[in-house]
């Protein structure tokens, strides 16, 4: 499973990559960083036909998260890639504009990466 | 005799003016003067009544100069006594002669009249030359008391200047008085609205600031997280007898923790950059590394206006001149004026944002260069630009282009006093974004220039 994490903390990948150490060992998951919104859209451009999940922050300098939701779902229909926010807690009005545009999960922030873990393996069972 | 009484009590009537300054002996004057003329008419008709006229003429004489003589509103015409004196006596001793024997008034009559006639010359002499005399006296008189009428209304006037003098001193006093305490009260006027700017900055910052403080606590939990688990792996590891697997754990857990530090760090320093902006300046200047206060205030600005206004984005860049070294500046005060740039910069984006040009990226740049003996510290957007009516008034105090509360109109006032405080130099680029103009990132925008000594 392809996932791709938007994020405009560089030292999020070190945490991704610790925290999903087997997962990237056995390769049973893989998981590629870019730090804005318009980065994303590139690497989408870039891996059309691949199924990606994206994992996206919403307060980023230039293109916000919620900017890129609706490009992401507005762009590729077919099938829509899932694209899950990080809202950060209590965030109400984030996460009812991530609602209408289309995000088919949420997380809060801080990350709590055991859930994370559970909802990416459902995923991937379906 | 009549006739010179007639004379003096004409004299005295005008020389001392009695019938202006004393109307009781002006009557008196008055009524000796008609009895003279009368008697002296008398005496001219009836003959036979010409001796007992004589001593009355001599009585009504020696009385008047006995008053003369004796009052004193009549001191100043005492020479009258002197002129007429002789003539009394003569006349006196001729009536005295003619009265005891007749034949020695017969027989010396031509030296009794010659006498006689001696003392009215004298008389007469003497009253035209004194009379003479006393007028240019009296001109004298009149000269010298004019001068002490004149000079009494000088010091008069002279006492009123001083009066007036002394009144406007006093009001100027008041006056000074009155400004002075204004000044005071203007003064802790502005020490409060300094206060109140930065508590308002403040505000705008604490969103930013929990938000910047969240996500290194966040990385600080989740490594340590990952290191106990880690550490958990590598336990076993070892109790296996892998020491190459427990060494590469062991390495993961070393940058984890170097992880874990940096952002505690980040965090610490956040906190301190508040407390630092909220406390009273201590005025105490610090080595200072520029581009980290401006890496700080950049971001807090930021975030700050993102908590307050969900829907503002904008993109911002940093061109940091690395060969900077630190500076001496009062930090918290330097990024104040850093910190009210960047929210400016924001500000100005945002505006044009909501103008809705398609293509319009805001973006805000914080760039630092080193330039011989001076740092520039360089805040650009790409917003609308400054109207040249207003680009004079900017840095006035209490001048805002923002909505009545949104805005001190102290910000870029404050910010000049600052960097002028630090002999540094504070300027403004601008360029209005023209109309129907395709957005683009060199049309139109705002560049602040801040040169500090190093």
């Amino acid at each position: 499973m392809k996932i791709l994490v938007v994020d405009d903390e560089r030292d999020i990948q070190l945490l991704f990559v610790q925290r999903f150490r087997k997962e990237i060992k056995s390769t049973e998951m893989e998981f590629n960083f870019v730090y804005s919104g318009e980065e994303a859209l590139l690497f989408m451009d870039n891996h059309k036909h691949e199924a990606v999940l994206i994992l996206s922050d919403i307060n980023m300098p230039g293109m916000s998260g919620l900017e890129l939701l609706r490009r992401i779902k507005q762009k590729y229909e077919n099938p829509p890639p899932v694209v899950m926010m990080i809202t950060a807690y209590g965030d109400e009005e984030n996460y009812q504009k991530s609602l209408s545009y289309g995000a088919d999960d949420f997380l809060t922030k801080p990350l709590d990466f055991t859930l994370l873990k559970d909802k990416l393996k459902k995923l991937e069972v379906q | 005799m009549y006739i010179f009484i007639i004379i003096i009590t004409i004299f005295l009537r005008r020389n001392l003016k009695t019938s202006l300054t004393m109307p009781e002996w002006n009557k008196w004057l008055l009524w000796v003067m008609i009895g003279a003329i009368i008697l002296l008419v008398f005496q001219s008709i009836f003959k036979p009544f010409e001796t007992p006229a004589d001593w009355i003429g001599i009585v009504m004489m020696g009385v008047l100069l006995y008053y003369i003589y004796t009052k004193k509103e009549f001191q100043s015409q005492k020479f009258i006594i002197t002129a007429v004196l002789p003539l009394l006596i003569v006349n006196f001793l001729t009536e005295s002669i003619r009265l005891i024997s007749q034949s020695f008034y017969t027989k010396y009559h031509n030296w009794i009249d010659a006498a006689g006639t001696f003392a009215v010359l004298w008389a007469i002499g003497t009253l035209i030359v004194t009379r003479r005399q006393q007028k240019e006296l009296n001109k004298a008189r009149e000269k010298a008391l004019q001068e002490e009428q004149n000079n009494k209304v000088i010091s008069a006037m002279k006492d009123q200047l001083e009066v007036q003098v002394t009144e406007r001193t006093a009001e100027l006093r008041k006056q000074k008085e009155e400004l002075e305490h204004t000044l005071e009260e203007l003064k802790a006027t502005q020490a409060q609205l300094i206060q109140s700017e930065k508590m308002a900055s403040l505000g705008e910052l604490t969103a930013g600031i929990a938000h910047e403080i969240q996500n290194p606590l966040n990385f600080v939990n989740n490594f340590s997280e990952i290191n106990r688990e880690l550490l958990g792996e590598m336990k076993d590891e070892i109790a296996k007898g892998n020491f190459e697997g427990a060494a590469s754990i062991a390495s993961d857990v070393i940058d984890n923790e170097e992880k874990i530090n940096h952002h505690g760090k980040r965090a610490d320093g956040i906190v301190k950059g508040m407390l630092q902006h909220s406390r009273k300046s201590s005025g105490q200047k610090e080595s200072t590394n520029i581009n980290t206060l401006c890496d700080e205030y950049v971001r807090l600005s930021y975030h700050g206006l993102r908590a307050k206004d969900k829907s503002f984005n904008a993109k911002f860049e940093t061109h940091f001149d690395e060969s900077i070294q630190n500076i001496n500046i009062v930090p918290q005060e330097i990024g104040r004026v850093i910190l009210n740039l960047i929210n400016n910069a924001f500000y100005a984006v945002n505006e044009r944002k909501e103008e809705n040009t398609p293509g319009y990226e805001p973006t805000v740049t914080v760039a630092t260069k080193k330039m011989g003996n001076h740092v520039c510290i360089t805040v650009s957007d790409n917003g609308k630009g400054i109207p040249p009516n207003i680009r004079e008034k900017i840095f006035q105090p209490f001048f805002t282009t923002k909505k009545t509360g949104q805005g001190t109109g102290l910000g870029l006032s404050l910010s000049y006093d600052i960097v002028k405080a630090h002999g540094g130099d504070i300027r403004v680029e601008t360029l209005l974004s023209g109309d129907g103009v395709p957005a683009g990132k060199e049309m139109g925008g705002t560049k602040f220039i801040v040169t500090l000594p190093i």
